[in-house]
């Protein structure tokens, strides 16, 4: 056990820093731990074994609740990329795992053959075949690293609550970043166009407006949308961000922002819904419970609408700009 | 009832009970509950709560089940069908609005 890195099971300053960088977007590849066997407090060849991502955030999760536990935590090469969505591209996978207990000779260092996985790499593992491949018996985890220490008191046994996955308005909040970011340069590009467009046609205002109202509608998609995403009505993300952004249309309208004319009024109308919608239907893939047929179906029939609004909104601003209606 | 309920009658979950050999296996992957043992079978009990994980069809010896597993991105969607390709999550990148 000489040889078998240490790690803590309380997190640095630097490492809530580093996952508050993850979140935004930043560095993200900068922080992933290397895949080997780490021993947490003082495990012997009796300690369960715990297989993690090698993604940061995963791996502290686990190690935060780990203690007072002994246990060893298998790190194996996700690339850099956490459980779920590894387990999605086959990264968190049968293979990878089979290889690592070869690489870190787990055989040598523990006596049982039992490995402990994250319920939620099960779509990337087959539990059957790991064992056949590997002589290790798999047991599937809680969802929640936070639920660890319960599932080891009743000797590794999961409750249906501790099987489910949620989302509840702290999951959504923290998806918010991710959300922000991953629109963030479309909407410059969109704002700095039509702010030109405002320049070259002598209305530096109605620029103003179509930047306050392209932000009121990116507001609305990617923060407004996910912490009210239960209360909003309809069951598709596309019709969800549509009711959000009429808020926003309201917000417009009574600052008097929403624009001068009839036509500049109904052009943001148009848009400012479809451009939430467009960016609250890209949530169901942060969401844990969108399923693909589903996604599918709603873009099937919301693409064409947001589209068609967009255009018709588009046309109507020109129209506004240029011939001052 | 669940907080959250998505589109329904759209997934392609299947079991075939008759291969089923009443091994929990699915009961204990699923993020949602959708799996129930009744009478040493696996039972389909809240089928519109599945996510189309795969987790299930990976995990079941028996192949029992079958499901068209794949991400829920729309992102992912536009890319895939842009370039012809299945739906991909961007993960890889620092930008992706996918995974978190
Ligand atoms: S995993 Fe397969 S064999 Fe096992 S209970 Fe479920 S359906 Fe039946
Ligand atoms: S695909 Fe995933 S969510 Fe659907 S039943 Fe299987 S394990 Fe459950």
């Amino acid at each position: 056990m000489e040889n078998i890195k240490r790690v803590s099971t309380e997190l640095t300053f630097q490492d809530k820093f580093q996952s508050t960088l993850v979140r935004w977007g930043v560095g993200r590849m900068v922080h992933k731990i290397d895949p080997g066997i780490y021993a947490v407090n003082n495990p012997t060849k009796d300690s369960p074994v715990f297989v993690s991502a090698n993604y940061k955030l995963s791996f502290d999760a686990l190690r935060k609740e780990l203690k007072g536990i002994d246990a060893f935590i298998m790190v194996i090469d996700t690339k850099g990329i956490n459980v779920w969505c590894a387990a999605g591209k086959g990264t968190f996978g049968t293979d990878e795992i089979v290889n690592r207990i070869e690489k870190t000779k787990l055989k040598e260092i523990v006596s049982h053959r039992k490995i402990i996985l994250p319920q939620l790499g099960a779509p990337g593992t087959s539990a059957h075949e790991l064992q056949k491949k590997s002589g290790f018996q798999v047991v599937y985890g809680p969802v929640r690293a936070s639920d660890i220490p319960a599932f080891l008191k009743v000797g590794m046994k999961v409750t249906p609550q501790m099987r489910e996955v949620t989302f509840n308005l702290s999951d959504r909040i923290h998806l918010i970043p991710m959300e922000l970011v991953a629109a963030a340069k479309y909407v410059l590009v969109v704002i700095f166009a039509f702010y030109m467009i405002s320049i070259l046609t002598g209305k530096t205002d109605a620029g103003v407006r179509a930047a306050i109202n392209v932000l009121l509608a990116y507001f609305a998609g990617a923060v407004l949308g996910p912490i009210m995403l239960p209360r909003l009505p309809g069951k598709s993300f596309s019709m969800k961000g549509f009711f959000v952004g009429l808020i926003v249309v309201g917000a417009s309208c009574s600052f008097n922002w929403i624009g001068r004319g009839p036509a500049e009024i109904f052009s943001w109308m148009l848009m400012m819904p479809a451009i939430s919608s467009m960016i609250l239907m890209n949530f169901t893939g942060a969401s844990t419970y969108a399923s693909p047929s589903g996604v599918q179906k709603e873009m099937r029939i919301a693409v064409p609408l947001q589209l068609a609004a967009i255009g018709f909104g588009l046309f109507l601003w020109l129209i506004e700009r240029l011939f001052g209606v | 009832m669940r907080e959250q309920e998505y589109l329904k009658n759209v997934v392609t979950l299947k079991l075939d009970q008759k291969k089923c050999t009443g091994c929990r296996r699915c009961v204990e992957v699923c993020p949602h509950n959708v799996f129930d043992i009744k009478n040493k079978k696996a039972k389909i009990v809240d089928k519109n709560a599945c996510m189309e994980c795969g987790a299930c069809e990976k995990n079941c010896p028996a192949k029992a089940i079958e499901v068209k597993a794949g991400v829920g991105c729309a992102a992912a969607m536009v890319t895939g069908f842009l370039r012809g390709t299945a739906p991909t999550c961007d993960c890889s990148g620092d930008s992706g609005s996918c995974c978190s």
